[in-house]
């Protein structure tokens, strides 16, 4: 599922600065004792995947389950990217070079088109707009057949093209940045700049550019999120087992009628690593831009 | 690249200019007289700007979903070279297939029981989260940490843990003096343990979204309903709740448009041979997987798999209408003399 920011009706904007006085209730212990076990319910699979991760495969057949770490995620690493099934290493590499060209493509053009929609005038742009906003609500993921068949038409199938170029540029995308767009760009200057004999691609790229910034990190944060998780499209169009993205390998490993678990769990982990890392770092911008487009619209 | 700036609308005064790139503004030398170019430029460059989305989207999303229902009127698969039109055929050998009433029961019952929890535990997570706390940034972090999460990773680690044997929740459940539960082969235990990753999954982020549509709620209104005597929990049901309904509706529709679709968390939860049957006897099989099923291996139908995608989608746009339906209707017979 497309994590979709929800479009509200405008409402007044609280000015911000108000922050928390903006919240009215203090927080009782029983508030932080209820949001500390939502947190824990949240972190325990994840880190229970780490712990399976570091034990050898027959601790798993234990009662109870083993709950803490344990020394055996070298030999654990060593047997995922020896497995032959999985081409567990192809579907690393191949899901960082999905998710960076998509992040990258989706970014620009996204840019591109909202500073277009946000501070140009031409004919039909608002109509446009609204078309935008309703691709958001179309399921598009039910063409999958006749997207295969395409594929298939193109040469694509069981290659990367087949993945990464239907995703190039989003309605998500365009949407989040012309919010900001029309909010964080000074229209004087683009005035100035234009009276300065700039080309529009020009303003765009000196003028325009600097002020999305942050918005363009956290677009470029979800989509790349979105882009290394997504399943059901490369488990369509990419059939060749040698060629898998990452997620696929993992299907690979859970499907196996031998079930190593401690392997399949190591796989797990560490696909969900460069998220968790990014998520860490970032954290508080993703957070920002989620909130920022449930209120903005 | 410097990403730390907050993301948020910048305040009104000195700091909303942002900083040209220095040295880059042209200067009155290199001006160029305003010629057909510029005034090309002007007329049709926006319409180059936004042409890469609506032709991707034309080309990958519309067209496929439109051609859907296209190949769902032709005898169409892999092997045959001839797609013969056989007008509503597919779709009358649907309405008599168990299977596929199967898979739609599956997808409901699923459906229900993963979004109605899900959002009401959503709306309790963001009025909790809407107070002045300590270490906010980090709370919030830690309820969002599961959407931003593998789908396909979190899926197999819920699969192990519902596991019948060996499993965490059963031992649990043990030791409270709960007889060991088959997740796996029990239809309505397999919808559960399905119900329980969605949910896992997506409750943190519609608080987030539900937890912005609070802060933008005046706080005059909470001041004066206090004055008149209203307890927080009557506050709560008759000013939040009613303020949120757009918030609420739009949540509702994305998580109908999403959940309908479900198919990684079903596909997953199931291993061994034909996993995409969803269980020995499609206890968890979706919609989704049925069209799989047929379009894809083994059986390479397109349009047998087609008419399924119509049938879905001709679900979504039902189910979602029902659901902004009675929420009007809820929204309405709450909303105390506002």
């Amino acid at each position: 599922m497309v994590n979709l920011p929800p479009v509200v009706a405008p409402k007044p904007r609280v000015p911000r600065g108000a922050g928390p006085s903006t919240q009215l209730w203090g927080a009782s212990r029983l508030v932080y004792g209820a949001l500390i076990a939502s947190g824990l319910l949240s972190l325990f699979p994840i880190y229970w995947m780490f712990v399976v991760a570091t034990r050898s495969s027959d601790s798993m057949g234990q009662m109870p389950p083993p709950l803490t770490p344990g020394g055996n995620l070298g030999a654990n690493i060593a047997r995922l990217f020896g497995n032959t099934d999985a081409y567990f290493l192809t579907g690393l590499i191949n899901s960082a070079i999905v998710a960076t060209s998509v992040t990258v493509s989706v970014v620009f053009f996204s840019s591109l088109a909202g500073f277009a929609f946000a501070k140009l005038r031409f004919k039909g742009s608002s109509a446009l707009l609204l078309v935008i906003i309703a691709t958001m609500m179309v399921p598009t993921q039910l063409g999958v057949i006749p997207l295969y068949m395409l594929m298939t038409d193109l040469n694509w199938n069981d290659r990367l093209p087949a993945v990464i170029v239907p995703a190039l540029v989003t309605g998500f995308g365009v949407f989040m940045m012309r919010q900001y767009a029309a909010q964080a760009v000074s229209t004087e200057l683009i005035e100035a700049a234009r009276v300065d004999g700039c080309s529009t691609f020009r303003v765009f790229w000196s003028v325009v550019t600097p002020a999305l910034r942050p918005a363009a990190a956290v677009l470029g944060l979800l989509t790349f999120m979105t882009t290394w998780n997504d399943f059901l499209w490369p488990y369509a169009v990419l059939n060749d087992p040698t060629n898998p993205t990452v997620q696929l390998s993992l299907r690979a490993l859970s499907d196996g009628y031998y079930q190593d678990m401690s392997q399949v769990f190591t796989g797990t982990a560490i696909a969900t690593l460069p998220l968790l890392l990014v998520f860490v770092v970032f954290g508080r911008q993703i957070i920002g831009g989620i909130m920022e487009g449930a209120v903005k619209a | 690249m410097s990403l730390h700036v907050d993301v948020g609308a910048p305040r009104r005064g000195s700091h909303s200019k942002p900083r040209p790139a220095a040295g880059r503004g042209p200067g009155p030398a290199d001006r160029r007289p305003r010629g057909r170019f510029s005034r090309f430029d002007l007329k049709y460059s926006p319409y180059f700007y936004i042409a890469p989305f609506f032709l991707l989207f034309a080309v990958f999303g519309a067209y496929p979903l439109g051609y859907t229902l296209w190949v769902s009127l032709h005898d169409w698969d892999l092997l045959g070279d001839e797609q013969a039109f056989v007008g509503l055929a597919n779709y009358r050998a649907l309405m008599a297939d168990s299977d596929f009433w199967n898979s739609v029961v599956n997808t409901l019952g699923i459906f229900v029981i993963s979004t109605v929890p899900q959002l009401l535990l959503a709306l309790w997570l963001a009025n909790l989260l809407n107070r002045q706390l300590r270490a906010r940034t980090l709370f919030r972090m830690g309820v969002l940490i599961p959407n931003i999460t593998s789908t396909a990773a979190v899926a197999i680690v819920f699969s192990q843990l519902f596991s019948r044997e060996f499993g965490l929740i059963n031992w649990t459940l043990d030791l409270v003096g709960v007889d060991a539960i088959d997740w796996k082969a029990n239809r309505l235990a397999s919808w559960v343990a399905i119900s329980t990753m969605v949910d896992w999954r997506w409750t943190g982020y519609n608080a987030l979204i539900f937890l912005a549509a609070m802060q933008a709620i005046p706080r005059d209104l909470y001041e004066s309903a206090a004055i008149d005597g209203a307890r927080p929990i009557r506050q709560f049901w008759s000013i939040t709740v009613p303020l949120l309904k757009p918030t609420i509706i739009f949540a509702v529709i994305i998580s109908t448009i999403g959940g309908l679709q479900l198919f990684t968390e079903p596909r997953l939860f199931n291993s061994g041979p034909n996993p995409i049957r969803g269980g020995p006897l499609r206890e968890s099989q979706t919609m989704t997987m049925y069209m799989f099923e047929n379009a894809f291996a083994p059986n390479y139908n397109f349009g047998y798999g087609s008419a399924v995608a119509w049938m879905l989608f001709a679900l979504i746009v039902v189910i979602a209408l029902v659901n902004v339906v009675i929420i009007r209707r809820l929204g309405n017979s709450a909303r105390g003399g506002q």
